[in-house]
């Protein structure tokens, strides 16, 4: 039996099944947008991210999707300051017991050491100097990526549309670039590859989504805004990787837990043209990390299927021949895949807009 | 004293009551003073700049207010999510 948590446009919805018999075992907030959900595998708890249109961003958090949701506190900017939180991207459990981390909009990071109850802004982030050149992307200046290091909890990846990838080492007191070698396409020719000590410009970058190897933790993946890359030093610098592939262009991304050399995306046809190329939907495997890539679309439309997969909407779960994929789209199907992308199946034809999937 | 009218879900945060008689020279001034004393509803009106959220509408006497309209001991105000939609 899988779980899965998907955020949709008009609320989150618990998936429980396997092939062929996934149903809706709860559905909470109804009509509203829950921008990311997920259930913390350690104490079992559900978290769901919700942009009211007319009361702003929350998070609230239960034990039970169809019982009682309790809102969690401190998940605000500081009060009589210039800006407003606008939306919560994702959550992501820390490495150590109780520990949980909150990406949003405008790039900023919160903390929770009690299990999600309470959160607390990350305030080096908050007040890096280079904030105010910070450019947001089109969906805002949304910090969607929050990448654990397995074993370190003071190690940590960000990533943020349109700053780039940023490190920690001393668990978030302060922060620096990894954005060498990532090459940002719609710069004109002189800014567009990120150099250290390069000129303002350089800072938006439109990082996509970013992933890091569990067994090989040096190892990270990351769709760009155009191109999709890979590190071999923690996020220190990249190397592009995605030739081999139909489009460069795209969202989400995931790996195999089992082989540091694996990942998955999803290409859409280009930034001006969002959907699956050639109104074909594929899954994009590697195996060598990176040199070269594998359609995987049996079980998946074929033909006339013009969908957007966005950031947040791609997981996994299990590892290695058990590895489940499982991705939603915008149009409202979610798939899935129980052999690590060889077939797919549909996991449910028709839910709202979908804008995150999150398998526990 | 003016009386603050809540509709859901703003009257469950306000400990269940949709009305609250409170003091405030200015619409923003109550607004503050209702989520002040009441901290469910904190950051639902106001947002952390402390502006009236952009999608909801606050009447005094029935006309539309801004933040800083003055408020008269016995006025009614009503807070109302706005009319909006029809992009997703």
């Amino acid at each position: 039996m899988t779980e899965l948590v998907v955020g949709t446009r008009k609320g989150l919805f618990v998936l429980d099944g396997e092939p062929g018999g996934f149903s809706v075992g709860a559905r909470a907030f109804a009509g509203e947008s829950v921008e990311y959900g997920i259930r913390d595998p350690r104490s079992g708890r559900l978290f769901a991210a919700v942009t009211s249109p007319f009361y702003g961003p929350k998070l609230f958090f239960s034990d039970d999707a169809g019982g009682d949701w309790e809102q969690a506190t401190g998940i605000a900017l500081p009060e009589g300051g210039e800006h407003a939180l606008n939306r919560i991207w994702v959550i992501a459990p820390g490495e150590e017991d109780g520990t949980l981390y909150a990406g949003g909009d405008p790039g900023v990071l919160f903390e929770s050491r009690d299990g999600g109850e309470t959160w607390e802004l990350n305030r080096a982030l908050w007040e890096e100097p280079t904030r105010s050149r910070w450019q947001p992307g089109g969906g805002g200046l949304c910090l969607h990526s929050i990448v654990t290091w397995p074993g370190e909890p003071q190690r940590l990846a960000i990533g943020i549309s349109a700053a780039g990838v940023w490190l920690t080492d001393d668990g978030g007191s302060s922060w620096r670039m990894g954005n060498e070698g990532l090459v940002a396409r719609y710069l004109p020719d002189e800014v567009a590859e990120f150099v250290p000590e390069g000129p303002p410009d350089q800072i938006a970058l439109c990082v996509h989504r970013v992933q890091r190897a569990r067994r090989q933790p040096e190892r990270m993946f990351l769709q760009f805004h155009g191109g999709v890359y890979r590190s071999d030093n923690a996020g220190e610098s990249w190397s592009e990787i995605g030739d081999g592939l139909p489009s460069d262009f795209g969202f989400p991304l995931a790996l195999d837990p089992a082989d540091p050399d694996s990942a998955y995306v999803i290409p859409l046809t280009a930034d001006l043209d969002r959907v699956t190329p050639e109104g074909n939907v594929r899954v994009y495997e590697t195996r060598d990390a990176g040199s070269s890539w594998t359609a995987r679309g049996e079980g998946l439309p074929a033909e006339h299927s013009y969908l957007t997969i966005l950031r947040e909407a791609f997981d996994s779960t299990g590892e290695g021949d058990g590895l489940e994929l499982y991705f939603g789209a915008t149009s409202g199907e979610v798939f899935g895949s129980r052999d690590a992308g060889a077939s797919w199946f549909t996991v449910s034809p028709r839910l709202a807009p979908v804008l995150s999937v999150s398998a526990p | 004293m003016a009386l603050i009218r809540l509709r859901e879900p703003l009257k469950r945060l306000a400990d269940g009551r949709a009305e609250h008689t409170l003091a405030g020279a200015t619409v923003i001034d109550l607004l503050r003073e209702l989520e002040r004393g009441r901290p469910p509803l904190a950051g639902w009106i106001l947002d952390e700049r402390g502006r009236v959220r952009r999608h909801i509408n606050v009447f005094v006497n029935g006309e539309l207010a801004g933040a800083d309209t003055a408020v008269a001991d016995h006025d009614r105000v009503d807070v109302i999510p706005a009319i909006s939609g029809g992009s997703r």
